[in-house]
């Protein structure tokens, strides 16, 4: 009756990962960074509303100020992430063909990857001042 | 392959549209789309980081009407894919499955989301001088 029902082991079972090995790991990242996103996202809208039609020196000065550069870090780095995750669970429900959604998810996580990188250096580089 | 003539879920072509299946797809097509407005972004930081020539570049692209036009759209779907996202985040937690509960947050998502992209355009054009 306590015999293997299950494929996974009795000790992921107790870890909480199941026959997969991943367990709820994705879906918990998608949570926790929608949380933090919706503070970094009112940030980023009105910052951005009270920089409308701004120039390139204004929002040079802003991005050198105290909170900007980590806030809007923060923002790409969670907010890629997120990204990332929901563009793969779409994915992975409409696209049945395996070749097909293994390389539309590769493409997915490297394109998020990129554009997370060259956005962070463009903050770096203003904030850091070269 | 065999796998590709069965009928998949959600089985969207059986379905008449109701109000919160309607919504549901939009947060899906919201965030898809958020996806295309963080390339906007990137694109937006890029430009200041390269410097004014390249920012007077991305700044004549963002204050076209095309431009305002795509900036109002993205505006409204991160404020829905917020404000639907905190519904879904209930959801996980066991409350608001009742149909008329979930009918209700699905209006207060919809209004929502309109009024905070209203709040931010106003905000924006008082900063612009458009609005005196």
């Amino acid at each position: 009756m306590s015999g293997p029902t299950t494929l996974g082991s009795r000790l992921r079972r107790v870890r909480g990962l199941g026959s997969a090995r991943e367990g709820a790991a994705r879906w918990w990242a998608q949570r926790l960074t929608a949380i933090a996103l919706v503070p970094l996202v009112f940030w980023f809208v009105a910052s951005l509303a009270a920089l409308s039609g701004a120039g390139h020196g204004e929002v040079v000065a802003w991005l050198r100020g105290p909170i900007a550069p980590v806030a809007m870090i923060a923002l790409l780095v969670v907010g890629f992430h997120h990204l990332q995750l929901g563009l793969q669970e779409v994915i992975e429900d409409y696209v049945h063909t395996e070749a097909a959604k293994f390389t539309l998810i590769i493409a997915i996580k490297g394109g998020a990857a990129l554009a997370a990188l060259v956005s962070i250096l463009s903050v770096l580089r203003i904030a850091l001042g070269s | 392959m065999a796998q590709d003539d069965r009928p998949l879920s959600p089985h969207l072509q059986v379905y008449r549209p109701q109000f919160t299946s309607v919504l549901s797809i939009l947060h899906r097509m919201t965030g898809v789309a958020l996806g295309l407005g963080a390339l906007l972004l990137v694109y937006w930081l890029a430009a200041a980081a390269a410097g004014p020539q390249w920012f007077a570049g991305a700044r004549a692209v963002a204050g076209s009407w095309f431009g305002w036009l795509v900036l109002l759209g993205f505006t409204w779907a991160l404020f829905y894919h917020l404000c639907n996202g905190i519904r879904h985040l209930f959801w996980d937690i066991g409350m608001g499955f009742e149909l008329t509960t979930a009918r209700l947050t699905g209006w207060c998502a919809v209004l929502a989301s309109l009024a905070l992209t209203g709040a931010a355009w106003v905000v924006g054009m008082v900063g612009l001088g458009g609005i005196p």
